[in-house]
């Protein structure tokens, strides 16, 4: 069944305190839609539930990116096209970048924002793996005031996260510490553009004396939703990148993974591309090891 | 819930437009329905096929994604306005002289996705179309020959004129 624009209602009160001022009135009557690169594909299919929204698409206060000297920070209305246009963030967090570059198209990166892959909080989030190697921290805003909490505990389940229903997602905190940093994204899809993840895997790691000092793996469509593999991390910490030690990885991996069957893949295939994934990081981590 | 319509101003084309319509309808909805304007096709009806690309305020956006309320104020560009006075567009030409358009359900898309490259890049290689034109999908040719076509617009210097005329 298709749906019908005259049983949703849409409202764009164009300012950030007003929307949050319509939250905070009644919590939880009012969806937020940004770009709707997500909603109104529910919508044309008939399962958009939502039947009151607020756009806000246009409101100048959520669309930005700064950086100061020990952060970048991200407007949640930023769309990934404003992502991929700004220097700071191909020279400081190249993986962000490269995700950017993996939403749908261009028609899609024009209108899709960060706030809004985050919030959705699809298992497989392109900018996901990226923001949870990066150390991001979320930063959410209602009439309270703001507060902020890291991004590795935003997502509580399936397409649950900790906002409370007058809440915005505000800003995406980036620590500019990771250029030293060994970094590595991929993403398995069955086409470059316009296809969602069957498995991503992204990871940061700091090498001392040749070991792994300080690591950050994650994964999308590994779990519900996107996450650290922090048991495959407490396996390499400490270690150097050894035959043992990568076997070792694949198999803390493999036991993490919660993967599903659906459309796309199934949880087989997933658990195996992703370990996959993590051997071709760390014998890239080993290469650069022995080249030091 | 019922919801009220909402009065709308679009500027199509060049030409100023108001609908009065319910804010949640498509864009695509309102070009084709309200505006008669149906050189703007449907495709999948959820952003991956790219057939119902239009230019909005300068981006390329997938009209089937966009409530009419969030293109309020807007300046659109259309399939239909890209010949003028009876003067196909030089990616019309291409299109038409390199076999660039069969069934023609894409080509709109493909024409408008292609605008947006040349308009920001007038002179792309392959791979830069090949990125421009991949949220766009074609059944019939096998992309070649739009790659072509595209290609060859940007190497003709009517094409150059025009775009740098256009760019942003």
């Amino acid at each position: 069944m298709r749906g019908n624009a005259a049983q949703h209602e849409l409202i764009a009160p164009g300012s950030l305190p007003a929307v949050l001022d319509l939250l905070s009135s009644a919590p939880g009557e009012w969806t937020p839609i940004a770009g709707g690169t997500e909603l109104m594909v529910a919508f044309a299919a008939g399962r958009l539930t939502a039947s009151r929204l607020v756009s806000l698409w246009g409101i100048e206060e959520l669309r930005f990116i700064t950086t100061t000297p020990g952060e970048l920070v991200i407007g949640g209305g930023s769309t990934f096209s404003d992502l991929r246009a700004c220097a700071a963030v191909a020279a400081d967090f190249p993986l962000l970048d490269k995700s950017a570059s993996w939403i749908g198209s261009i028609a899609n990166q024009t209108r899709a924002t960060v706030g809004g892959n985050l919030v959705n909080g699809s298992p497989a989030a392109d900018s996901s793996p990226a923001l949870l190697v990066y150390d991001a921290e979320i930063e959410l805003i209602s009439t309270r005031g703001k507060r902020r909490l890291p991004y590795r505990e935003f997502h509580t389940g399936y397409k649950q996260n900790a906002m409370t229903a007058d809440e915005l997602l505000y800003a995406v905190h980036l620590p500019r510490r990771f250029a030293q940093h060994h970094q590595y994204l991929r993403k398995v899809g069955t086409r470059r553009a316009m296809a969602i993840s069957k498995v991503a895997l992204g990871a940061t790691t700091l090498i001392k004396n040749g070991a792994i000092n300080e690591i950050r793996a994650a994964a999308a469509s590994l779990a519900p939703f996107p996450a650290r593999l922090f048991k495959t991390e407490a396996v390499l910490a400490g270690k150097s990148p050894s035959t043992g030690v990568i076997q070792a990885a694949r198999q803390a991996l493999l036991a993490e993974a919660q993967p599903i069957d659906d459309i796309r893949s199934n949880a087989h295939y997933r658990k195996s591309v992703g370990a996959n994934l993590l051997e071709e990081f760390l014998l890239g981590l080993n290469r650069e090891i022995e080249t030091r | 819930m019922s919801a009220t319509e909402a009065t709308i101003q679009l500027n199509v084309n060049g030409e100023n437009k108001t609908v009065f319509v319910p804010p949640m309808k498509r864009l695509l909805d309102v070009l084709r329905e309200d505006l008669s304007l149906t050189g703007t096709k449907e495709g999948c009806g959820e952003g991956e096929c790219g057939s119902c690309s239009v230019r909005m305020n300068g981006d390329l956006v997938n009209s089937c994604l966009v409530p009419v309320l969030q293109a309020n104020g807007a300046e659109l560009e259309t399939v239909e306005g890209l010949a003028s006075d009876g003067v196909l567009h030089p990616l019309q030409q291409a299109f038409l002289l390199c076999g660039g358009a069969q069934c023609g359900i894409c080509t709109p898309g493909m024409l408008m996705a292609a605008k947006h490259l040349l308009a920001h890049n007038p002179h792309p290689n392959i791979a830069e179309i090949r990125e421009g034109l991949a949220g766009n999908l074609c059944r019939c040719t096998g992309f070649m020959r739009i790659f072509e076509s595209v290609l060859s617009a940007a190497t003709s210097n009517a094409a150059t004129s025009q775009q740098e005329t256009h760019a942003r």
